[in-house]
């Protein structure tokens, strides 16, 4: 039998009735058996396409090979040459809209499962090597050629602002060609989103520290409660001997429903709930001291992957009915498909074609009920989806005790406000050039405060553009 | 080298005062900034007015009242000891201009608040006139610092145990009825106080700034908690304040807002008390 006759492995999951009662991780990861067969139906193609559906170029083919022979080091070594994140991106990229989407596989049958190999070669490393008792250090991390003066400019400095997904990436790639890297985090743990956004049941919290580790052992400082913009200004940067700076500063405030009511108390906007129950571990209130409403009818607003993290966070905070409103029909829906998936098997419940005219509050201010007004689709509009119209006189009431806005967000406005000479787009984000570069000789952006809300991996790639880029301007 | 508590006083009941390392804030800081605080690992984000910065020693000073878990907590802690977490200075600073004469009012805890405010008007060539009110005689505080600093200094109690019996309203209106401009009024304290601040000096058109206490969480400019409806609009404390023209702030919606986590605030402070004992 060909490898491609070999039905795709599918990742063991626990049961929706039994995850709903935890924050525990869901998806399980692959056996070492079932992670080389899947390895071995990858056929090796002379020209892959799935290389050029990774935003940061993984030689798949490359580890695949590996793995189909057993070899989980080799794998996780070849991983590694581009990817400083592994066990993340292989839990939360969207890979069936990227390596996956291209694979030959695809075609007539299923694609291999990329991200579940990325993600079981980098769990096997880690819990290897825990086992053994070695430090992170000893993971495995290979030299990055730079342009011509490879590792003869050891103790420049570059501050990288920011420690999420885009500036980790770019710390992490920097300090493999000899830089010598501060990266400035404003929270108190780093990580981003990855820390305040994504839930544990998506993204253990102790994989995230694990994979700071790593970038922290190649080299890179790390700075946390520093807001850079109030903290410590670009200028003063440049000023303590900083010869270039990244820019990987995230989202911003949240994009508003702008309907009546919508400050009413038990309206949340996603990132504030998420960042309470992920970052604060309000779920374990009070021996963690930060507050959580905890919503018996809770409305979600939105249909990205923020807003299905939030519905299933709110579903393991105790609430009995969490339902998802949206303007468009299934078929937009912009949430991968394994959350959607997952979300219903959980008992989210999806309204679909119905949008907010007015939040209501009772008369102590607390939200008791969201108008909703239905919608039809009309024809196409700039994003290519069609145009949610709403439908006249159709307006009805829903009971709702809670209310999550996530309908994304801008970029964080503070250092575009503290820096002037940084061009800005009206929306708010940092302009730059084809190569990361801002208007500001010397400084460079990515990620969120470029893109507005995007994926973790997109940012990952604006962070190793912009590690290429300033090893240019360095030279 | 950061972090450590140096100092520790007890201004009144319940009023603490904490002199902490944070050299990188103690330089940066302005007036009417603040700063959020993260005690230990299981903490919330608390945010504080800096009551005062000595840039020379790198230090930053902190008045609070033991309200909720976190000030008890905070509360407990000596001289030595450290803060896990401290990230600031937050918030656009105060618009420190030239107007003339200058009303400064403090009520209750935010009598420590007004103090950057008061010196750096006075340093900007208006006159003071600075009133504080508390509840009673035990409460008030940094009364010599600020008369130090003040023109003049009018304190008010609820109960008349010092000062003029009544509130700082009473003295505002007095001097609104007088002949003498009044350029600003700048007010910090309960949110009743602030609102009637506002009303009074909203019928005689006189320019008011008050320094909102919303809640805050992240104090970066990203997850929306410390939003507010001021002039019809949402804005955001971390971000486009904490001061907002009182005129157009909505305290309804404040009030509201800030008895979120009622509820759970009791919870947390009986889960510390038992922690604390």
């Amino acid at each position: 039998m060909s490898a491609d006759k070999i039905d795709r492995h599918l990742m063991p999951e626990r049961p929706a009735n039994d995850r709903i009662k935890d924050f525990e991780e869901v998806a399980q990861g692959f056996s070492f058996e079932e992670a080389v067969a899947e390895a071995k139906r990858c056929i090796q193609c002379k020209n892959p396409k799935c290389v050029g559906g990774c935003p940061v170029e993984i030689d798949i083919p490359g580890f695949l090979k590996y793995l189909a022979a057993g070899d989980i080091e080799g794998a996780i070594k070849k991983i590694k040459e581009k990817n400083s994140l592994p066990a993340v991106c292989g839990r939360v990229c969207p890979q069936e809209d990227q390596c996956e989407k291209v694979c030959i596989l695809g075609i007539k049958g299923k694609p291999v499962a990329i991200g579940a190999l990325e993600r079981f070669a980098a769990d096997w490393e880690r819990e290897t090597k825990k086992l053994a008792g070695k430090p992170v250090s000893q993971l495995a991390s290979e030299k990055i050629e730079t342009g011509t003066r490879a590792y003869g400019h050891t103790g420049t400095r570059v501050a990288v602002v920011g420690s999420g997904p885009a500036g980790l990436t770019c710390a992490g790639d920097l300090a493999r060609m000899g830089y010598k890297v501060t990266m400035f985090e404003s929270l108190h743990l780093p990580g981003g989103v990855l820390s305040y956004g994504i839930p544990e049941f998506r993204l253990p919290k102790e994989i995230v520290k694990l994979e700071v580790e790593f970038v922290k052992s190649l080299g890179v400082e790390l700075v946390c409660n520093a807001l850079i913009g109030r903290t410590l200004t670009i200028e003063e940067l440049f000023k303590q001997g900083y010869k270039a700076i990244f820019i990987g500063s995230g989202a911003g405030l949240p994009n508003q429903l702008g309907v009546p009511g919508e400050n009413s108390q038990g309206v949340y906007f996603a990132n504030e709930f998420l960042f309470r129950v992920n970052m604060m571990k309000a779920y374990k209130f009070p021996e963690y001291l930060t507050p959580v409403l905890m919503g018996k009818r809770v409305a979600v607003f939105g249909a990205g992957n923020v807003a299905m993290d939030a519905a299933r966070c709110a579903l393991r905070l105790g609430a009995d009915k969490v339902s998802i409103l949206y303007r468009r029909s299934r078929t937009e829906i912009p949430a991968r498909q394994e959350e959607i998936i997952r979300a219903e098997e959980e008992g989210i419940e999806f309204t679909l074609l119905v949008a907010p005219t007015e939040i209501i509050a009772d008369d102590k201010g607390r939200v008791k009920q969201v108008e909703l007004l239905k919608m039809e689709l009309g024809e196409p509009d700039a994003s290519g989806r069609r145009r949610p119209v709403p439908v006249a006189g159709s307006e009805f009431k829903l009971d709702v005790d809670m209310v999550i806005v996530a309908i994304g967000n801008s970029p964080n406005p503070l250092i575009p406000k503290a820096t002037p000479e940084l061009k800005t787009e009206k929306w708010g984000g940092v302009i730059i050039n084809n190569e990361t570069a801002t208007s500001i000789p010397g400084v460079f952006a990515g990620g969120d405060i470029v893109r507005g809300a995007a994926t973790v991996i997109s940012a990952m790639g604006d962070g190793k553009a912009a590690a290429k880029a300033i090893d240019n301007y360095l030279m | 080298m950061s972090n450590k508590i140096i100092k520790k006083e007890k201004l009144a009941y319940n009023i603490h005062l904490i002199e902490v390392e944070a050299p990188l804030i103690a330089k940066a800081a302005k007036p009417g900034q603040f700063i959020v605080i993260r005690i230990n690992e299981k903490g919330e984000r608390v945010p504080l007015t800096i009551a005062d910065k000595h840039a020379e020693s790198g230090t930053i000073e902190i008045i609070f009242q033991e309200a909720g878990a976190s000030t008890k907590f905070l509360a407990s802690l000596k001289a030595g000891e450290y803060i896990n977490d401290i990230l600031g200075p937050l918030g656009t600073p105060a618009h420190i201009e030239k107007l003339g004469t200058v009303v400064v009012i403090g009520g209750g805890v935010g009598i420590a608040e007004i103090y950057p405010a008061i010196k750096a008007y006075k340093s900007a060539g208006n006159k003071l006139v600075t009133i504080i009110g508390a509840r009673s005689k035990d409460l008030l505080i940094k009364e010599s610092k600020i008369k130090e600093a003040s023109d003049e200094l009018h304190v008010t109690t609820d109960d008349g145990s010092a000062g003029r019996k009544g509130f700082v309203s009473d003295i505002l209106k007095e001097r609104i009825e007088g002949k003498e401009k009044i350029g600003l009024v700048y007010a910090v304290g309960p949110v009743p106080m602030m609102e009637v601040v506002s009303n009074v000096t909203k019928a005689a058109g006189i320019k008011t700034v008050v320094s909102l206490n919303t809640l805050m969480l992240d104090a970066t400019g990203m997850c929306g908690v410390c939003r507010i409806t001021v002039g019809g609009k949402t804005k955001f404390a971390c971000v486009d304040g904490p001061e907002f023209d009182a005129h157009l702030v909505d305290f309804a919606e404040l009030r509201t807002r800030l008895a979120t986590y009622k509820d759970k605030e009791k919870e947390a402070l009986e889960h510390i008390c038992r922690l604390i004992k």
